[in-house]
C-alpha cells in the first residue's frame, strides 16, 4: 500500500513538473524577445526603409507593408476558395470528390513550407525569370488555404442537422440554406478561422526565400521582388553586423505581436461567441 | 435526420449549379497537388537521371565537380527528428496528462492555451532565439555536462560550438510538443469520466486509474500523435536552418554542426550555383515531399483505423 | 372537403419498411393527431407529406399526397417549390443562427421575394400575435432568436412557419422538448390555429391528442390501426388494439 502511494506521489510529482517546465521555453522566448527586441524598437524601425550597412538607423517599414501585401494577395483567393470548399465537404460529404478534397487538404496541411515555395518557384519565377511578390502570394495562399477549409468544415459541422431541415422546411433549396443561413450564421467562426491561417501566413519564411526573396525598398509590384517581416528578420539575423542583428530582435518583436496577437483575440473571440 | 445530400436526387437547378461547382473548384485543388508533384519531379529530373537512387545514399555535396549527393542531409533530419521526438514525447503526454486529470479546469484550460500558444509563434523567432539564447547555453552549460556524464561515448565527443545538431534538436522538440500535447488531449477527453470513475471506485490510486483508464486505451491515440509531431518536425526549416551549421559533412558527435533536408534547400536553393545544383536540390525536396507525405498518412490511417471519435 | 388527401403511401429506409399503405384524408380547418408506440412510423409519415423524408440518402417513397387537388409527388413536380405550401415544426426548436427575433419570422416571405417593410412588419405582428409571442417578443425584436428560452423558440419557429401562410401545418412532437408551462400555451394557440389552418400533430402524449385534437390517427409499425374523430378512439375505439394502447396497456 504505502509502496503504491510512493509510485502515485512520485508520479503525480512528474506530471506537475512537467506542466511546470513546458511553460519555460515560451516564457523565455518572450522574454527574451522583449528584452533585445523592445529597446531596438523606435518610430523609426516602423517607418523608415533600410540603411546601407555600417549606417545606423534605419527600419523595416518596407517589410511591415510586404508582409501585409502579401498575406492579403494569398488570401484573396484562398480565402473565399477555402470557405466554399469547407462548406462542399460539410454539407456535401457524401460525394464522391468531397472524398478525395478531404484527402488532398490534409495531404496539404502536411507538406513542408519550403516545398511550397519551391512548387511557386516552379510556377511563377522561372516563366518570369525573376523572383515577385506574385509567387510569395502564391506560396502563401497554398499554405492559408486548407486551414480556411479545415476551420469553415468543423465550424459548419457543429450546426445540427434540424437546422438545415427546417431551412427545407420552409421551402429554401440547399443553396439559399447553405448561403443564408448556415454560412451567415458562422461568420464568427468562419472570421476565427481567417485570422488563424492570415497570423500563420505572416509568420512564415522558408516559402517566401525563393520566391518574393526581398527587397531594400517599398514595392507594390506584382511581379518585383518583395521584401516580408520575417525574411527580412532572416537576413539581418544571420549578416555579422550588430546593428542589424539588433533590428532582427525588433523585427522579431513586431511580428511575434502581430502572430500571438492575433492568434490570441481569435481565441478569446470565439469563447465570447460561444 | 438530415446530415447530407443525397447528390443523385437533386432537382432544384441552383442547387445543381452550385454542387457542379463545387464539384468542378474540389477537382482543381486535387489537380493542383497532381501538379505539384509532377512539376517537382520534373525540377529534380537532371539530378534523378545523373544520379539515380545512390543519391540517397552518396555524401558528396560539392556544387563545383556537380556532384551531389543527399546521405547527409537524410542522416541529419532522420537524427534531429528522432532526438527531439525522444525529448518531446514523454513531456508532450505527461503535460497533456497533466492538463487532463491533475490540474482543475480552468486552470488547465490556461495551460493548454499556453501550449497551444508555443505552436502560434513563428519559426524564425524560435531560430533567432535559437542562435543567440539556446546556443551559448548548449556550449557552456549541456556539453560540458553531458561530456562528463557521457564523454565515452562517440555521440558526446568533440567540440562543440553551441550551433549543432543538439540545438536543433532541442529546438524541435519544444516546436513539435504542441502538436503532440493538443492531440493528446484530445484522446484523453475522449475517455467517459465512467471509466475513470469506475477505476477509482475499485480503490485505484490516481496514478493507477490513469495507467488503466487512460493510457492503456489511449495507446494508438498517443501512438498517432507522435506520429504527427514526427511530421511536424520533419517538415521544420527556419529554425533549424539557424542554429544546424548547415555543412555537409557527417559527423557522429551530437554536438557537431550538420543539415537537414530543409535546411539544405532554405540555405542554398536562391543562389543554387547551377541547373544540376538546383535540380538536386528539388530532388531532396521531392524526397522530403514524400517522406513527410508518408509519416502523415501513417498518423492518419493510425487515426482512422483504431482511433475513429477524433 | 379534404384539403390534404394521403393514397397507398409507402415509405423506406433502405430495406426497412416503415410506412405501409397509408391512406387517409384530412379535412379543412382540423386538428388531427397521431400517436402510436414509438418507431411506429409516425413520424416518417409526417414528413413524406412534406417531402423531408426523401432528402435522407437510403429513403424510398411510393403512393400520392394530394395537396388541394395537387399530387406533390407527382411527375415534374419540385419538392423545394412545394414545401412553401406545407409548413413544419420540429421537435426540437430551430431558430436560425445569428438571427434576430424579426429575421427569423420573415425568412421565408423574404426568400419568396417580399421585400416592402411595411407590408413585412404586419405580418410579423400578426404571426408572431398568433403563435402567442408577440407581447413577450415586441420589445425584442432585433435581439437573436437564440436569447429567447426554449418554449419562446418555438412558438417563434410556429410564427415563422406561419409566416409564409401554409394550408397544412404539420407538426412533429413540438411539445416534447418542452416544460409543462410552454406546452400548455403551445396547446392553447393551436386551438386558435385551426380556424385558419389545418394542422397534422404527431404526439407521443396520448392526454395532448385527447386534448387539442379533432381526429387521432394510431399507428403501430408503419400500419394504420385505426382513424376517427378523438373522441372515438379514446373511449370508443374499434379495434381491440386502439383500445390496448389508449387504456395503456402497452406503449
Amino acid at each position: 500500500m504505502i509502496w503504491r502511494k510512493t509510485k502515485n506521489y512520485f508520479f503525480i510529482t512528474i506530471l506537475t513538473l512537467s506542466g511546470i517546465a513546458v511553460l519555460i521555453p515560451l516564457i523565455l522566448i518572450i522574454i527574451y524577445v522583449i528584452k533585445m527586441g523592445f529597446s531596438s524598437l523606435n518610430w523609426q524601425f516602423i517607418t523608415h526603409l533600410p540603411r546601407p550597412v555600417g549606417e545606423s538607423g534605419g527600419g523595416m517599414a518596407h517589410a511591415i507593408v510586404g508582409t501585409l501585401f502579401l498575406v492579403g494577395l494569398g488570401g484573396i483567393f484562398s480565402i473565399p476558395l477555402g470557405i466554399m470548399l469547407g462548406t462542399y465537404l460539410s454539407e456535401f460529404k457524401k460525394d464522391k470528390m468531397a472524398k478525395f478534397l478531404r484527402h488532398t487538404i490534409d495531404l496539404f496541411s502536411g507538406i513542408p513550407s519550403i516545398v511550397i515555395g519551391i512548387f511557386a518557384y516552379i510556377l511563377v519565377v522561372i516563366p518570369f525569370k525573376h523572383f515577385s511578390a506574385l509567387s510569395g502570394g502564391v506560396a502563401l495562399g497554398i499554405i492559408i488555404l486548407p486551414i480556411v477549409t479545415r476551420t469553415t468544415e468543423e465550424i459548419l459541422k457543429l450546426i445540427p442537422g434540424t437546422t438545415r431541415e427546417a431551412g427545407l422546411a420552409l421551402g429554401l433549396n440547399r443553396t439559399k440554406i447553405i448561403w443564408h443561413i448556415l454560412i451567415k450564421g458562422s461568420r464568427a467562426g468562419i472570421f476565427t478561422g481567417i485570422i488563424l491561417a492570415t497570423s500563420r501566413a505572416a509568420g512564415e519564411t522558408a516559402p517566401l526565400l525563393f520566391t518574393a526573396f526581398g527587397n531594400s525598398y517599398f514595392s507594390f509590384q506584382l511581379m518585383q521582388p518583395m521584401a516580408s517581416l520575417p525574411a527580412q528578420i532572416y537576413t539581418y539575423a544571420i549578416s555579422p553586423f550588430a546593428d542589424w542583428q539588433r533590428q532582427a530582435w525588433a523585427g522579431s518583436f513586431v511580428l511575434i505581436i502581430i502572430v500571438l496577437g492575433l492568434n490570441l483575440s481569435a481565441r478569446f473571440f470565439m469563447r465570447q461567441k460561444s | 435526420m438530415l446530415e447530407s445530400l443525397p447528390c443523385r436526387r437533386m432537382q432544384n437547378r441552383q442547387d445543381l449549379i452550385t454542387l457542379w461547382l463545387m464539384r468542378w473548384l474540389a477537382a482543381m485543388i486535387v489537380l493542383l497537388l497532381i501538379l505539384l508533384v509532377i512539376l517537382l519531379c520534373k525540377l529534380a529530373l537532371p539530378a534523378i537521371s545523373k544520379f539515380g537512387l545512390g543519391f540517397i545514399l552518396s555524401d558528396t555535396w560539392n556544387p563545383i565537380t556537380e556532384e551531389f549527393g543527399a546521405f547527409p542531409f537524410i542522416i541529419g533530419t532522420l537524427i534531429t527528428s528522432f532526438m527531439a521526438l525522444l525529448m518531446a514525447a514523454p513531456l508532450s503526454v505527461s503535460v497533456a496528462l497533466f492538463i487532463c486529470e491533475i490540474c482543475p479546469k480552468q486552470l488547465g484550460r490556461l495551460l493548454g492555451t499556453f501550449v497551444e500558444m508555443i505552436a502560434a509563434v513563428p519559426s524564425i523567432v524560435f531560430g533567432l532565439w535559437g542562435i543567440f539564447s539556446l546556443a551559448p547555453w548548449v556550449q557552456n552549460v549541456v556539453t560540458p555536462f553531458l561530456k562528463n556524464t557521457l564523454g565515452f561515448l562517440p555521440f558526446f565527443q568533440g567540440p562543440s560550438y553551441g550551433i549543432g545538431v543538439l540545438t536543433a534538436s532541442l529546438i524541435l522538440s519544444i516546436m513539435i510538443t504542441p502538436t503532440i500535447c493538443t492531440f493528446c488531449r484530445e484522446v484523453f477527453n475522449t475517455i467517459p469520466s465512467q471509466t475513470k470513475e469506475a477505476a477509482l471506485a475499485l480503490g485505484a490510486t490516481r496514478f493507477e486509474m490513469i495507467k488503466i483508464a487512460i493510457l492503456k486505451p489511449s495507446y494508438s491515440g498517443m501512438i498517432a500523435g507522435i506520429v504527427l509531431g514526427l511530421g511536424r518536425a520533419l517538415g521544420e526549416t527556419m529554425a533549424v536552418a539557424m542554429v544546424i551549421g548547415n555543412t555537409s559533412r557527417l559527423s557522429l558527435s551530437i554536438f557537431a554542426p550538420g543539415s537537414t533536408m530543409a535546411s539544405v534547400i532554405a540555405n542554398e536553393y536562391a543562389e543554387a550555383s547551377n541547373a544540376i545544383h538546383l535540380a538536386s536540390l528539388g530532388y531532396i525536396a521531392l524526397l522530403l515531399l514524400a517522406i513527410t507525405l508518408i509519416i502523415n498518412s501513417f498518423a492518419r490511417f493510425i487515426i482512422w483505423k483504431w482511433t475513429p471519435k477524433i | 372537403m379534404s384539403v390534404l388527401k394521403v393514397e397507398n403511401l409507402n415509405a423506406w429506409f433502405g430495406d426497412n419498411h416503415v410506412v405501409k399503405n397509408i391512406s387517409l384524408d384530412y379535412k379543412a380547418n382540423t386538428i388531427s393527431a397521431i400517436i402510436g408506440p414509438s418507431g411506429c412510423g409516425k413520424s416518417t409519415f409526417v414528413r413524406c407529406l412534406n417531402r423531408i423524408h426523401e432528402e435522407v440518402p437510403s429513403a424510398k417513397v411510393s403512393g400520392a399526397v394530394y395537396l388541394q387537388g395537387k399530387n406533390i409527388y407527382g411527375p415534374g413536380v419540385d419538392a423545394v417549390t412545394i414545401r412553401k405550401n406545407i409548413g413544419m415544426v420540429f421537435q426540437k426548436p430551430t431558430p436560425f443562427p445569428a438571427m434576430s427575433v424579426l429575421d427569423n419570422v420573415l425568412v421565408g416571405l423574404r426568400f419568396q421575394g417580399m421585400c416592402k417593410k411595411t407590408t413585412l412588419m404586419e405580418i410579423a405582428e400578426a404571426c408572431l400575435k398568433k403563435a402567442a409571442l408577440w407581447d413577450e417578443v415586441k420589445d425584442k425584436l432585433n435581439q437573436p432568436g437564440t436569447s429567447l428560452s426554449g418554449g419562446q423558440q418555438q412558438r417563434l419557429c410556429i410564427a415563422r412557419t406561419l409566416a409564409v401562410n401554409p394550408p397544412v401545418l404539420l407538426m412533429d412532437e413540438p411539445t416534447s422538448a418542452l416544460d409543462p408551462i410552454s406546452t400548455a400555451k403551445i396547446e392553447e394557440l393551436m386551438d386558435n390555429l385551426k380556424n385558419e389552418y389545418t394542422v397534422i400533430i404527431v404526439t407521443h402524449n396520448m392526454q395532448q391528442a385527447a386534448r387539442i385534437a379533432d381526429y387521432t390517427s394510431f399507428f403501430i409499425l408503419g400500419d394504420l390501426i385505426e382513424h376517427g374523430p378523438s373522441s372515438e378512439i379514446f373511449t370508443n375505439p374499434k379495434n381491440k388494439k386502439t383500445e390496448d394502447y389508449v387504456t395503456g396497456r402497452f406503449g
